[in-house]
C-alpha cells in the first residue's frame, strides 16, 4: 500500500525527529501505565485488606427472626447465582468471659469449619495451638489472649445470656489480622454454639464471597440473590452497604487517576498532531509532486494517518514496557529490608491493553489534523518554487 | 485525433493586485504529435502547461482531454486523470528523495494499484534502460546527476503509458550535450509509444526537434506553425 509505504520512508527520513516523538510519546505512556497501574495496586490492597478475607455478602434473618431456619434450602438456591464463589453459614451469640476486673463482651461464632475456613483462613492464622477438634474446644483471639493471659488448654467459662456458663477448652490462639475480631471473636465448631444458644439447627448468617473480579460487583450480586430466595424473613447485606467511605475515597482515585491519564492522553495527541504538522511543511514538496502525479486526497491523508499510526504504534509499545520497568523499579525501592512491597502491584492486562489501544488510536486520530492541512496544499505551489 | 484542446481560456491571479496571464487561448493537440511552447520568461508558458495538466483551473474557458471535458470532473476524477492520461516532466526533476530511483518510476503505477507484478517491475526496468540509467536503479535520487535525475523522471512519467506528456523546461538545467540525449530520447519514445509530447522550452535546439511550434507573448499566443525545419515522421 502506497501510503503506508510513504509514512514508513518520511518517518525513516527524519531519523532524529521520528525519534523524539516516539520518546515523548512513550514517556508519557509510560506515566500513564505507571501512575494507572500503581493506583490499581493501592485500590485493591485497600479493597483487600478491608473485605478480602471475609465474607461480601452476607444474609441475615429479617423482621423478627433472630435466626434463618431452612439455610440448607436457601444454600442450594443461592449457589448456583453467577459471580458467587463461596458459601458457608455461621451460628453467632453474644456472651462474655470472667476476668480479672469483671467480664468481657465476646462474640461466640460457631462455624461450619471446611467452608468457613476458605472464606475466613483461620487454619492459616493460628499461631499456637491446634484446630478444634471437640465440640467442647474454642479458638480465640490474640488481642483476647493477651488480655485475659491464658494458655493453650485452659478452661475458659462462657456466660451465655440467659444465666448459663459453660466450660470450654482452649484448642489454640489465632490472628486473623483484624483488632476488633481478635478481640471479640471466640471461634467454636457450629453445632456447639447452636446448643450454647439453643438455635437448634438453625443459623444466623449466611455468608459469602464472590468471584475475584467481580467484587465491584456485590450490590448486583447481592440483589440476584435476594431475588433468588425471595422471603421476607432474610436480608441481603453486601460489603458496598457498609464502606461507602472506603468507596468513595476509591472513586476519588479513579477520578484523579483518569485526570492524570487524560492529560498525558491529551498531550499525546497535541503532540503528534504539531510534529506531524511540520511534517507537512518539510514534505510539502513530495505532496506536491504526489498530487501531481494524481495521488487522491484519501491516499494522501492516509499518508499521515499512517504516520500517526505508526507513531502511535511503537511509542505505546516501547511506553508500556517503560511504565512496567519503572514500576517494577518503584517497588524494588520502596520494599521493606524483608522484601514486603510498599504497594502490592497488580498487573492488569485490561487496563494495559485499554491504554495501549487508547494511545495508538489518539495518535491514529491526531495525525488526520496534519491530513485535513495536507488538502489545502496545491501542487502549482510547490512546482513553481523550483 | 485531438488529445487536448483549450477553448477561451483566460486565467487572472488575483491577490494584491489583479494580473491576468493568459488571454483567451485556443489551442489543439493532435494525438501522436510533439509540439514546443516557446516565449520570454514570464509570457505564460508554465501557467499554460499547469491548466493543460489540470494542475492549476483556467478563471474562464474550458480544457478538453481525452473528450473529457474537465471543468465537469470532481477531485477524484481529475487525480485520476493526472494519473493515467497525463505524464508531467518539470523543469526541476521532483523526485521523491526518500524512494530510490527504481522506486520513484513505480509510483505512477503504485497510485492507483495496491502492488506491482513481476511485469510492472519489469516495465519499469526496461524504461530505466530506454532513458540509460538501468544500472543506477537502486541509487537515491540524491546520489545521482542532475541529468541522471532528469531521465528518471522522464522514465516515471512513461509508466503508467499516458497519452499525454507534458514538459516544463525539461532540459532547463541540462548541458548542451545532455540536453540533445533528451531531445532523440523523446524523439524515440514518440516512435515507440505513440505518445502526444508538449514541451515547454527556451531552448532553440530543443524547438527544432519537434513538429509544431507555438509562440506566447505576454499571455497571448502570436504565432503558431508547424517545423518545417523537421524531417516529418511517418506514421
Ligand atoms: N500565483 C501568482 N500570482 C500572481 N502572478 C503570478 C502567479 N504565478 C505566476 N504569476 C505571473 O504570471 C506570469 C506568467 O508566469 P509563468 O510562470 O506562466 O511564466 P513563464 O512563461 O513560465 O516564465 P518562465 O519562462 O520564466 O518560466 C508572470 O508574470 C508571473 O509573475
Ligand atoms: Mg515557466
Amino acid at each position: 500500500m502506497l501510503p503506508l509505504k510513504i509514512a514508513t520512508r518520511f518517518l525513516k527520513s527524519g531519523k532524529g525527529q521520528t525519534a523524539l516523538i516516539v520518546f515523548g510519546i512513550a514517556i508519557a505512556v509510560s506515566v500513564q501505565i505507571f501512575v494507572g497501574l500503581l493506583i490499581i495496586g493501592l485500590q485493591l490492597s485497600l479493597v483487600n485488606s478491608t473485605i478480602g478475607n471475609q465474607p461480601q455478602i452476607t444474609i441475615r434473618p429479617a423482621g423478627d427472626n433472630n435466626t434463618i431456619k431452612n439455610w440448607e434450602i436457601i444454600v442450594n438456591q443461592v449457589r448456583n447465582v453467577d459471580g458467587l464463589d463461596k458459601i458457608s453459614v455461621t451460628a453467632a451469640g453474644n456472651a462474655s468471659v470472667p476476668d480479672d476486673n469483671g467480664i468481657l463482651p465476646i462474640l461466640v461464632q460457631g462455624f461450619d469449619f471446611q467452608s468457613a475456613d476458605r472464606i475466613y483462613g483461620i487454619s492459616e492464622s493460628i499461631y499456637q495451638g491446634k484446630q478444634i477438634q471437640s465440640l467442647k474446644q474454642v479458638l480465640i483471639g490474640r488481642s483476647l489472649e493477651e488480655e485475659l493471659e491464658v494458655e493453650i488448654g485452659d478452661k475458659l467459662p462462657i456466660l451465655t445470656p440467659d444465666g448459663g456458663v459453660n466450660l470450654f477448652e482452649i484448642a489454640g490462639f489465632y490472628d486473623l489480622g483484624i483488632e476488633s475480631i481478635n478481640r471479640s471473636w471466640v471461634i467454636t465448631n457450629l453445632v456447639a454454639a447452636q446448643r450454647l444458644f439453643g438455635y437448634r439447627d438453625r443459623v444466623t448468617e449466611i455468608i459469602m464471597t464472590v468471584d475475584q473480579d467481580r467484587l465491584f460487583d456485590a450490590d448486583r450480586i447481592a440483589a440476584r440473590i435476594q431475588q433468588a430466595v425471595n422471603s421476607e424473613d432474610i436480608e441481603v447485606t453486601n460489603w458496598k452497604d457498609q464502606n461507602e467511605e472506603l468507596l468513595s475515597g476509591l472513586e476519588g482515585q479513579s477520578i484523579s487517576s483518569g485526570v492524570i491519564q487524560g492529560v498525558v492522553l491529551a498531550s499525546v495527541v497535541v503532540a503528534i498532531s504539531s510534529v506531524l504538522s511540520i511534517t507537512v511543511l518539510q514534505k510539502s514538496r513530495q505532496l506536491g509532486i504526489l498530487k501531481a502525479m494524481g495521488i487522491t486526497d484519501r491516499d494522501a491523508s492516509l499518508i499521515f494517518v499512517f504516520q500517526g499510526l505508526l507513531i502511535g504504534l511503537i511509542g505505546a509499545t516501547v511506553g508500556i514496557a517503560m511504565g512496567l520497568g519503572l514500576l517494577y523499579a518503584f517497588n524494588t525501592f520502596t520494599s521493606s529490608a524483608e522484601g514486603t512491597a510498599l504497594i502490592e502491584i497488580y498487573i492488569d492486562y485490561n487496563f494495559i491493553i485499554r491504554s495501549w489501544v487508547i494511545a495508538i488510536s489518539s495518535s491514529t486520530l491526531a495525525g488526520l489534523i496534519p491530513a485535513r492541512r495536507s488538502l489545502k496544499l496545491n501542487p502549482v505551489d510547490v512546482i513553481r518554487e523550483g | 485525433m485531438i488529445t487536448l484542446e483549450l477553448s477561451g481560456v483566460n486565467k487572472i491571479y488575483s491577490g494584491a493586485y489583479q494580473t491576468q496571464v493568459l488571454f483567451d487561448i485556443n489551442l489543439s493537440f493532435e494525438a501522436k504529435t510533439c509540439s514546443a511552447i516557446v516565449g520570454e520568461s514570464g509570457s505564460g508558458k508554465s501557467t499554460l502547461m499547469n491548466i493543460m495538466g489540470i494542475l492549476d483551473t483556467p478563471t474562464s474557458g474550458e480544457v478538453t482531454i481525452a473528450s473529457n471535458l474537465v471543468s465537469r470532473m470532481n477531485r477524484k476524477q481529475m487525480a485520476e486523470i493526472r494519473n493515467r492520461t497525463i505524464g508531467f516532466v518539470f523543469q526541476f526533476h521532483y523526485l521523491l528523495p526518500e524512494f530510490t530511483v527504481l522506486e520513484n518510476v513505480l509510483i505512477p503505477h503504485l497510485i492507483h494499484n495496491r502492488s506491482q507484478s513481476g511485469q510492472v517491475l519489469n516495465r519499469a526496468r526496461n524504461l530505466l534502460d530506454i532513458v540509460g540509467i538501468a544500472k543506477l536503479e537502486k541509487r537515491l535520487p540524491t546520489q545521482i546527476s542532475g541529468g541522471e535525475q532528469q531521465r528518471t523522471a522522464i522514465a516515471r512519467a512513461l509508466m503508467n503509458n499516458p497519452s499525454i506528456i507534458l514538459a516544463d523546461e525539461p532540459t532547463g538545467n541540462l548541458d548542451s550535450v545532455t540536453t540533445q540525449n533528451v531531445c532523440r530520447l523523446f524523439g524515440e519514445i514518440k516512435k515507440e509509444f505513440n505518445t502526444t509530447f508538449i514541451v515547454v522550452t527556451h531552448d532553440r535546439t530543443v524547438a527544432s526537434h519537434t513538429d509544431r511550434i507555438v509562440e506566447v507573448r505576454d499571455g497571448r499566443i502570436i504565432s503558431d506553425k508547424l517545423n518545417t525545419k523537421t524531417v516529418p515522421e511517418t506514421e
